[in-house]
């Protein structure tokens, strides 16, 4: 089997576009904004959740048939919440500054629904290498989305990137001025809003 | 007793669970749609968030925070790495234990909150709330009116959001826009809002 192949390329393009799991599935958008404040701990985060959704489809979809449907969603729990205590273990052992800014947010991947939603939707039917794929995918275009808001928020609201400033001095000479509603909470909404809005008219997706 | 009202205060208007740490976005975007419904889930998640916080609070205070064990002649035992898949289970066990309570005694709330019910265990403003309870370390009482009172802000945010979506279902948004995008718009707006509430202490 071509690793390469079409099929295999389609689990981990589609969720970038067409199947967003953030603005079409409408999935997950819980818990993670608030890391969206600087770029550092958006990539810290998406890692993590690239990392555990590709894990627990892989784990979940490896034991797909020995899990009791009755009992199938304590189980998948167990399953992401021993990789996201893995995640945050790791996290406090060499990230700990990052760990720390992150706070309980590294905990909530366990209710991000995309992580629960893909097991259900995907791996309790798919094989072990397909829902991989589709957990990479999926990852992927939730931290699309994720680094997306972070780049706006950081570069209007403290004119930084990965904390190197990148707007001149030369401008705030000239009365340029940091948009401070940018590191607030209501920032990442509207910002959000606005990325689904240009994402939706690209895809030509629409909800009523 | 001050001290409780102003952190009640606090955890309903300026550090709004929903509107200013994110938490519990997925149900207030699915659940948004009619009053009714709102409403509905919105006491729910008072009632489970109540519920939970000091029971969390208890399982960490007694197994699992460093040198908690030392009633069980354990003083050196940290199981604090626990924390995460201990919480999550006592959730979907009160979640469970909540609902069975409901239809012995109360069939017709019961039937009024449906499938929402269950699908409070994945809602990350309860898992969350557990979480800030551990992250401030709080104690008994004050987990209890943390609890309370985030549940009361996040209740508060679904239903005020369902009454402006039902409002605007005639209106003429661009096409992309529609649906997530406005909602999303109109949420920052709210969060504007409560954000005037932050100079108010007690």
């Amino acid at each position: 089997m071509n690793i390469l192949s079409a099929k295999n390329m389609k689990f981990v393009k589609d969720p970038l576009m067409d199947n967003n799991p953030i603005s079409v599935q409408v999935l997950g958008i819980c818990s993670a904004l608030a890391v969206t404040v600087q770029m550092k701990t958006a990539v810290v985060m998406s890692l993590a959740v690239i990392f555990v959704i590709s894990f627990s489809n892989l784990t979940i979809s490896l034991i797909r048939n020995k899990i009791p449907s009755q009992i199938r969603i304590i189980v998948e729990l167990a399953v992401i919440a021993s990789l996201v205590i893995l995640v945050d273990q790791i996290l406090k052992a060499y990230l700990f500054d990052i760990s720390k800014q992150l706070s309980v947010f590294v905990g909530l991947i366990i209710t991000n629904c995309i992580v629960l939603g893909r097991a259900e939707a995907f791996a309790l039917q798919q094989k072990p290498f397909a829902s991989w794929l589709d957990g990479i995918g999926n990852g992927l275009g939730y931290s699309m989305f994720l680094l997306v808001v972070a780049f706006g928020r950081e570069l209007l609201g403290s004119g930084t990137l990965f904390g190197y400033h990148i707007i001149p001095e030369s401008f705030y000479a000239a009365g340029y001025q940091n948009m401070g509603l940018m590191v607030l909470a209501p920032g990442a909404f509207i910002l959000l809003g606005l990325f689904i809005w240009l994402q939706r008219t690209i895809t030509g997706t629409v909800d009523e | 007793m001050e001290h409780l009202i102003s952190l009640f205060v606090k955890s309903v208007f300026v550090e709004n669970i929903l509107l200013a740490f994110f938490l519990g976005m997925c149900s207030f975007l699915a659940v948004s749609k009619r009053v009714e419904t709102a409403i509905g889930l919105g006491f729910a998640v008072i009632f489970v968030q109540t519920i939970t916080v000091p029971t969390n609070w208890a399982i960490h205070h007694f197994l699992l925070a460093p040198g908690a064990l030392e009633w069980a002649g354990l003083p050196g035992v940290d199981l604090s790495f626990l924390g995460f898949i201990s919480y999550i289970a006592v959730i979907a066990a009160m979640v469970q234990l909540v609902e069975m309570i409901l239809d012995k005694y109360s069939p017709s709330l019961y039937a009024a909150l449906g499938i929402f019910l269950p699908l409070i265990a994945v809602n990350c403003a309860i898992l969350g709330g557990s979480l800030f309870m551990v992250e401030r370390e709080y104690n008994l009482s004050e987990s209890v009116v943390f609890g309370l009172g985030s549940g009361t802000g996040w209740a508060l945010a679904i239903i005020a959001m369902s009454a402006i979506r039902e409002k605007i279902r005639y209106s003429n948004i661009p096409m992309g826009l529609r649906g997530l995008g406005i909602t999303m718009l109109i949420t920052g707006l709210m969060a504007i809002a409560f954000m005037s509430f932050s100079g108010i202490a007690l």
